[in-house]
């Protein structure tokens, strides 16, 4: 039993790592990235390879969030002047094809086979407190990434950052480099997705290209979600909400009597995707609203008819 | 070799044709509601279901069944639509249109796993008759697969006439141009966006079916051809309907057309590709100016 929770516990690390990320571009930066999981099969692959050909582990973890900082960048870059749609789009495409190319460049990853083995810092040494050691290691980590953004969002970076999110004219005439606020939030969001890859692929020491499905972006927007999607703590809280959620649905699945392993996997994540659905419905700020971030924008505009998601330039006026 | 390179160019327009529908019902969707449609994939699965169980229970002939999955992919859109987007629509802020296409990823998985529960993760194929491969001049066509260019093309130019002649259409082009000045004019937009949903989806329900007739269905086959349907529309400029057509012919020729280069496995990576270089070269698409639900 504690060593079930122990390692529920580092899953919920990774998430929270992730969630993080995503409350980064997506909260304060107002960018959605789809491909969140691709990123983090970038991550975990980059470092599995490195320390296969003997980079040590510290230097591995680094390469594989610089090389997903730096795919992130590149993505935000391509959509630089394009509704925020269209980063949607090609982030989900880039996971895509990142799935393709790891399931199908044998020479490198192995295809659909997986790379196992992926050797697990100090676990020789460790022995049996090994998964405590690494849930303490990724929680650890969590609380770095969450100091580091907490006085990042805080400094003027961040003030700005919101205002690019909440109206991108009004930061530019304020002298605000939108572009590179945007690369910079999306950046550090993408890089901290390729930790949490790297992170996984030594705890688990087997990836695979199955491991990396979209689902695993639902589960992290899901998590934000619950949490309330602009706050760090509400990244970190969401986490642990998410994989109670989880491991809760794995015991029911298993409760109803005559279904069998495929349709009890389906309505796990039917019942995920549901969730999500209710939330943003009910309520879309989660368990931690938004603070200190009303510009009067918010609340304070007239009531209007749906506008169908179309920002028209009579809204900006008001 | 230059038979090859034309039998690859038929091939690349039997695919586009198939794709060009989900495309067309994405663009429409997005100029009329203004957001990214993901759970269309699902639709376009829920239209091949559909289609395979008026066949193989009912056991339909081509159009009927054709007509049934447009029914039933364009009311499960409108249905999941109201239900799970629309609360989400009725907030508008500056980030609802993303909001909105998060949780059209979340319905889709939740349609997906509907089916992968009421039927199983198995392929199922239709019963129809395999007609003989046509050749001419060398070149192969499967019979079944020019009915598929046939229908396609036919649906495209039906849509083309409804949005130019009729008064509906032409409030549709109106509400995708401009909501406010729509409904200064007295157009109500709700009753718009639930037929453009309807149309949307079940032109990809129609894709999906002429998709299963072809090969089978399975609970993915929505999602496996995402990325095409989405490269076709973006290609064409996401707003415009002949330039989504265009898009996804286009799309389907580079696919075939790359297998020369490529291995097969990786047919997405062209249409990646074309999204990247489109919206880095022409982001408003490749067919820009041409009219379209937007002029």
């Amino acid at each position: 039993m504690i060593s079930y929770l122990v390692f529920a516990g580092t899953i919920a690390g990774f998430y929270a790592l992730l969630s993080l990320g995503l409350v980064m571009a997506w909260g304060q930066g107002g960018m959605v990235n789809l491909g969140l999981v691709g990123l983090v099969g970038l991550g975990a692959y980059t470092s599995a390879l490195l320390s296969g050909a003997g980079a040590p582990i510290w230097l591995d973890w680094i390469a594989a969030a610089a090389l997903s900082g730096a795919v992130g960048v590149a993505l935000c870059f391509v959509v630089r002047n394009l509704r925020g749609d269209y980063l949607a789009i090609v982030t989900l495409g880039f996971a895509e094809i990142l799935r393709q190319a790891e399931t199908n460049e044998k020479w490198l990853t192995k295809g659909s086979d997986g790379i196992s083995g992926i050797v697990a810092p100090l676990k020789s040494y460790l022995g049996n407190s090994f998964p405590l050691f690494y849930l303490i290691l990724t929680w650890a980590v969590v609380g770095l990434a969450a100091f580091f953004l907490n006085w990042l969002l805080k400094s003027p970076f961040g003030r700005a950052l919101r205002a690019v999110r909440d109206d991108e004219q009004v930061a530019a005439v304020a002298g605000k480099s939108v572009l590179r606020l945007k690369l910079q939030a999306f950046g550090t969001g993408a890089a901290l997705s390729g930790l949490a890859g790297a992170l996984y692929a030594h705890f688990s020491s087997f990836i695979a290209p199955d491991v990396f499905i979209v689902q695993l972006t639902i589960y992290i927007f899901l998590a934000v979600t619950i949490g309330g999607y602009t706050r760090l703590t509400g990244a970190v809280v969401g986490s642990i909400a998410l994989v109670a959620l989880l491991e809760s649905t794995r015991f029911l699945a298993a409760e109803i009597p005559g279904l069998d392993a495929v349709q009890i996997a389906s309505a796990r994540e039917f019942a995920i995707a549901v969730t999500l659905i209710l939330v943003m419905q009910l309520r879309p700020s989660g368990a931690f609203g938004m603070t200190n971030e009303r510009s009067g924008l918010h609340g304070s505009r007239p009531v209007q008819a749906p506008c169908y998601g179309k920002k028209t330039v009579l809204d900006d006026a008001i | 070799m230059l038979n090859d390179l034309l039998q690859y160019l038929v091939n690349g327009l039997i695919v586009g044709a198939l794709i060009a529908l989900p495309a067309l019902g994405l663009t429409l969707i997005f100029s009329v509601l203004g957001f990214v449609n993901f759970s269309i994939a699902a639709q376009l699965t829920a239209g091949a279901y559909a289609g395979w169980l008026a066949n193989t229970t009912l056991h339909l002939p081509l159009v009927p069944v054709l007509i049934v999955a447009f029914a039933v992919a364009g009311a499960l859109g409108v249905v999941t639509d109201r239900v799970a987007l629309a609360p989400i629509r009725r907030k508008p802020t500056a980030q609802t249109p993303l909001m909105v296409a998060v949780v059209s990823i979340a319905l889709n998985m939740a349609l997906e796993n509907a089916y992968r529960f009421s039927f199983g993760s198995g392929l199922n194929s239709f019963d129809m008759p395999i007609a003989r491969d046509m050749k001419i001049a060398s070149i192969r066509i499967g019979l079944q697969q020019l009915h598929n260019l046939e229908i396609a093309i036919g649906l495209a130019v039906l849509l083309a006439l409804f949005f130019s002649l009729t008064r509906l259409g032409k409030a549709m082009r109106a509400v995708a141009d401009n909501v406010d000045l729509a409904r200064l004019k007295g157009i109500e937009p709700v009753r718009l966006a639930n037929l453009a949903t309807f149309i949307g989806m079940g032109l990809a329900g129609v894709g999906g079916a002429l998709l299963a007739i072809d090969t089978s269905v399975d609970p993915s086959t929505g999602s496996r051809l995402i990325l095409p349907i989405f490269a076709g529309s973006v290609v064409g400029g996401l707003t415009s309907l002949p330039g989504a057509v265009a898009g996804a012919l286009l799309m389907g020729v580079i696919g075939e057309l790359g297998l020369l280069v490529l291995p097969p496995v990786y047919q997405s990576l062209t249409a990646f590709v074309a999204i990247l270089i489109t919206l880095l070269a022409r982001p408003s698409g490749l067919f820009a100016g041409s009219t379209g639900v937007r002029k």
